[in-house]
């Protein structure tokens, strides 16, 4: 699995510079208009920067003739854009109905406890690990699925997380 | 196959001959399969003969409504000098559902051949696949797919060699279940929040950029291609049942079942064998106790009404429930229904959009009040507020997010009070009351 790597502390770098922007105006005439760019856009300030500040949005603003208002109000719209800085490693439990049947609150308490998060949320003190809930990943057939960043690991059982941990070293 | 099991004699695969075969997924392996077989066909004929072929077949959108997908697509208007577009929803998001999944995952190819022909049929020349943003592997798949299929030629400025421009452009949602609803997906894709709009005007004649669209779910696109090669009669000939529900149908199965996975079984296979025979039945030791068959926000059955079901369209009405998406799940004799009710509540206040005032408050009371009574604070007072707020929630709102919540809540108290009056009737120490005595 792919670890977010990124500085919070560092000065904001723009993304869309280079080979990123050529990706950006690649994009353009696939849509009527520049705004229908403005989920691809924001998934790329994601990859590259681990998550959305501020600065991403204003940037992704001016590159699509929008204000960073209207942005603001996409961006907080879909869960899956991060407003603040996780973990190295971002690990979605999926908890819905039948997740919930399989024993997924299990899952979460093992994630919670070997990660040392203690809390949903929070990242460890490492800075290594959050761990959050998920509503439905739509892999309810293997029970419990996990995202950890972009892999997708499929029935977790409470036992399987410590060695799920380990592979991530 | 019943992915990840291995196939049984009972299933059609159909759409899903192909799950686990990684020879499929690459365009080489796919074309030795007989893939685009239905396109270059599809190609040779007239947009309105495509039409009235799927017309024929009876195929109904597999995405959860079954409203006639050669009737939707004749209500695009050829030569009115607009841009028309096509969109895939693959925003799989009800919980129960895996099955557009799987297709992406072991045949992105068939849904590039279905965009391509729904496409053309409907004269778009550019097809939105619009994917939910956690399903990663999918993405890959089809992002891979769709870049062969354009190196190829099959799709592009020319599609195989007929003249015909067919663009198909993957978009990467964000995280938010109430996307896979039509008018939500079309706001996600021109760049909006994903708010449902009101309809009328409906998507064929005002749909994404305002433009006349058609909105189409994996599986019924992956089916078209086998309708165009194989012909209508063939696909009519599949039903065990009435010729309102045609063909095959992946159905997903989850929960405390022995072989939870993807079946593929002709529309009007008897339910009981279904859940006994080709899932394996319960785990050793239990018994079934209920079944939501169709998705998280169809109607909770017993499992004397589940055994009494014939798997099509009608059938699931018949025995007080719905198809649905397909999204089988099953509940054993271990479960609370309250509990499972409450988290199934949590979730649509959740993913509520919050544009409706119903919705929004409806289903954030809703969850408090089910979750109450979850941990023995409840009231029967509370029941008789959960049926109120449901009707208030009903037929209300914009889209029927509202309606979904409702449905497993009142469904599940209909068919398991004594499991929330047990709740309710549990003793409870009250402090206050305790010190005054």
């Amino acid at each position: 699995m792919t670890a977010v790597t990124h500085d919070h502390d560092a000065p904001y770098q723009p993304v869309f510079v280079g080979e990123r922007r050529k990706e950006l105006d690649a994009l353009f005439p696939l849509y009527p208009t520049k705004m229908a760019c403005i989920l691809p856009a924001l998934w790329m300030v994601q990859e590259d920067r681990g998550w959305i500040s501020d600065e991403g949005m204003a940037e992704v603003a001016e590159v699509l003739e929008l204000t960073p208002a209207y942005v603001k109000g996409v961006v907080t719209f879909y869960t899956m854009y991060n407003t603040h800085p996780v973990g190295k490693y971002l690990i979605q439990v999926c908890t819905t109905t039948p997740c919930n049947i399989c024993g997924a609150e299990d899952v979460v308490g093992a994630f919670l406890e070997h990660t040392g998060c203690g809390e949903l949320g929070i990242t460890s003190a490492d800075g290594k690990f959050t761990v959050i809930e998920v509503e439905c990943l739509g892999a309810c057939g293997f029970a419990t699925p996990v995202m950890i960043n972009e892999g997708f690991v499929e029935s977790v059982t409470a036992a399987r997380v410590p060695e799920i941990l380990a592979g991530l070293e | 196959m019943g992915y990840p099991h291995p196939s049984h004699a009972g299933e059609t695969p159909v759409l899903s001959q192909y799950f686990g075969d990684q020879d499929g997924i690459g365009l080489d392996g796919w074309r030795k399969r007989g893939g685009y077989n239905g396109l270059q066909k599809a190609l040779s004929m007239s947009p309105a003969e495509i039409v009235d072929v799927v017309k024929a077949s009876g195929l109904r959108g597999r995405g959860g409504a079954g409203f006639p997908t050669g009737i939707k697509w004749s209500f695009m208007k050829p030569g009115d000098g607009k841009p028309h577009y096509l969109c895939c929803n693959a925003d799989e998001s009800e919980p129960g559902t895996f099955k557009d999944r799987e297709i992406m995952r072991w045949t992105p190819h068939a849904l590039v051949e279905g965009c391509a022909i729904g496409a053309y049929a409907i004269g778009a020349e550019t097809a939105y696949i619009y994917i939910r943003g956690e399903f990663t592997e999918p993405l890959i798949r089809m992002r891979q797919a769709v870049r062969e299929a354009y190196d190829a030629g099959i799709i592009g400025k020319n599609a195989m060699g007929s003249g015909k421009r067919i663009d198909i452009v993957i978009h990467k949602g964000a995280g938010a279940y109430i996307c896979g609803e039509e008018t939500a997906m079309m706001n996600s894709i021109e760049g909006r929040r994903g708010n449902p709009r009101i309809k009328p005007p409906f998507p064929a004649v005002s749909g994404v950029f305002g433009q006349p669209t058609t909105i189409n779910n994996v599986e019924t696109l992956a089916a078209v291609p086998h309708i165009i090669v194989r012909g209508a009669e063939w696909y009519k000939g599949l039903s065990l049942s009435s010729p309102k529900s045609t063909g095959s149908k992946l159905f997903s199965v989850c929960g405390n079942i022995a072989k939870p996975g993807n079946y593929e079984v002709t529309l009007g296979f008897p339910f009981k064998d279904f859940l006994y025979d080709l899932c394996g039945g319960p785990l050793p030791g239990r018994t079934f106790k209920a079944v939501v068959p169709g998705g998280i926000s169809v109607p909770i059955q017993t499992m004397e009404e589940a055994e009494a079901t014939k798997m099509d369209y009608e059938g699931f009405i018949e025995q007080g429930s719905m198809l649905g998406s397909g999204g089988v799940i099953v509940f054993d004799d271990q479960q609370n229904m309250v509990k499972q009710i409450a988290r199934a509540a949590r979730f649509f206040a959740h993913e509520s959009c919050a544009q409706c005032t119903q919705c929004r408050e409806g289903t954030a009371w809703t969850t408090k009040i089910m979750e109450r009574i979850r941990d023995g604070e409840g009231t029967h007072e509370d029941l008789d507020t959960l049926f109120s707020i449901a009707d208030n929630m009903t037929g209300k709102t914009i889209c029927v997010l509202s309606d979904s919540c409702a449905v497993p809540v009142v469904s599940g108290i209909n068919k398991f009070r004594s499991e929330f009056e047990a709740l309710i009737k549990k003793p409870k120490f009250h402090p206050v009351t305790a010190a005054v005595a």
